[in-house]
C-alpha cells in the first residue's frame, strides 16, 4: 500500500509521488487553501516544511525495511526562496542510515530545479 | 513592566493587536491559518501566542493519532513570524530564512496544540526567535524551535499588515466623519 496514503496529513495536503529514473519526487500541489502569504502569493513557510518533512519520510520509507515507522528526532530547514502558487517537487537523499538513526537531507523545487525554494535536514529514529 | 525592561520605552508597531482578543485580526488575512482554524491566544511585545485545533486531517500517525510533525512546524513557523512583528517598531515585511526544530516527545493525540514564541533579538536585518509547542503547560513542551528571520525581505507587505491598514482604515472612518454626513 502506498504510506502516503495511509498518513491523514498526507492526503490533506494531497502529495503525491513519481517514480523517476533519478528516484523518487514529491509532488505537491497548489491550491489556495496552503497560502501563507495571499499579498505575494507564496505557499506557508510551514506547509513547505511540512513537505520537505514529508518526503524525507517517504524516502526513508522507500530504502528501509520498513518494519517500523520511523521518528522524526528533529529537522532543519533553510528557506531559499518564496515558494509560489506553483506545483512543488522535492526530492530527499539518504546521508546515512544508521542502525538506530537516519540522516535525511531534501531539497523542493518548482519550475526550474537550479533553483531550489527550500532545503532540509534531519535525524529520524528507526 | 519594570523600569529595567529593555522593552519598556519601545514603541511597537502593533501595539494595537496586543492581547489575545485583538490579536485574531491577525490571523483573519492568512489561508492557511483560516484553513486550520488557527487561533489567537495572546500577543504582545515581543512575543506571540497561537493555537491549533486538534483535526484529524492533521494526523501523521494514523494508529496512535498523534499529529504530523510538519504540521507542528506550521504552527510555530506562523507563531514565531508573529513574534517578530510583534518586535517591530515600524512595520516591514519579513521571511523566514531558517527554522530548526527538535521533537521532544509525541504531542498527546486529540490535543489542541499551543505555540509560543519569543524574538529575543533583533538586528538591522535579522531577528531571532526560539519558541516551543506544547498542549496545556509551557514547561511541559513537546517541540522547541530556533528560527531566524530576514527583515524587509520584500516590499510587497503579507496578511498582519493588511490587518494593520484595514484597522487603520477602520479607525480613520471612525474618527473622521465622512464627507457628506449630515453635519
Amino acid at each position: 500500500m502506498n504510506p502516503l496514503e495511509a498518513i491523514p496529513y498526507a492526503r490533506f495536503l494531497g502529495v503525491k509521488i513519481e517514480e523517476t529514473d533519478d528516484g523518487l519526487v514529491c509532488v505537491l500541489p497548489f491550491r489556495q487553501e496552503i497560502v501563507g502569504n495571499a499579498n505575494l502569493p507564496a505557499i506557508h513557510g510551514g506547509v513547505v516544511g511540512a513537505f520537505l518533512e514529508l518526503t524525507a519520510f517517504m524516502q526513508l520509507l522507500a530504502e528501509s525495511e520498513g518494519e517500523r515507522i520511523p521518528k522524526s528526532i528533529n529537522f532543519n530547514i533553510d528557506y531559499l526562496r518564496p515558494a509560489g502558487p506553483h506545483e512543488t517537487r522535492g526530492r530527499a537523499e539518504l546521508v546515512k542510515h544508521g542502525r538506530r538513526i537516519a540522516n535525511v537531507r531534501v531539497l523542493a523545487w518548482q519550475t526550474d530545479p537550479n533553483k531550489p525554494v527550500a532545503a532540509g535536514i534531519g535525524n529520524f529514529l528507526l | 513592566m519594570t523600569s529595567n525592561d529593555p522593552n519598556a520605552k519601545r514603541v511597537f508597531a502593533m501595539r494595537q493587536f496586543f492581547g489575545g482578543d485583538n490579536a485574531q485580526e491577525l490571523l483573519q488575512y492568512t489561508p492557511h491559518c483560516l484553513y486550520l482554524g488557527m487561533e489567537a491566544v495572546d500577543a504582545g511585545p515581543c512575543f506571540a501566542t497561537l493555537r491549533l485545533p486538534y483535526k484529524d486531517e492533521l494526523v501523521g500517525d494514523p494508529v496512535k493519532g498523534v499529529v504530523f510533525g510538519g504540521v507542528i512546524t506550521t504552527l510555530i513557523d506562523h507563531t514565531s513570524g508573529l513574534s517578530v512583528f510583534c518586535s517591530l517598531e515600524e512595520m516591514r515585511a519579513i521571511a523566514t530564512l531558517d527554522l530548526r526544530i527538535d521533537y521532544l516527545r509525541a504531542a498527546n493525540p486529540g490535543a489542541d496544540l499551543i505555540g509560543h514564541a519569543e524574538c529575543y533579538k533583533m538586528t538591522s536585518n535579522v531577528a531571532f526567535v526560539r519558541a516551543s509547542a506544547y498542549e496545556t503547560d509551557r514547561n511541559d513542551p513537546f517541540a522547541n524551535c530556533l528560527a531566524t528571520f530576514m527583515l524587509g525581505a520584500h516590499n510587497q507587505g503579507s496578511g498582519v499588515m493588511t490587518a494593520m491598514s484595514e484597522q487603520g482604515q477602520a479607525q480613520a472612518s471612525a474618527q473622521a466623519p465622512a464627507k457628506d454626513a449630515p453635519k
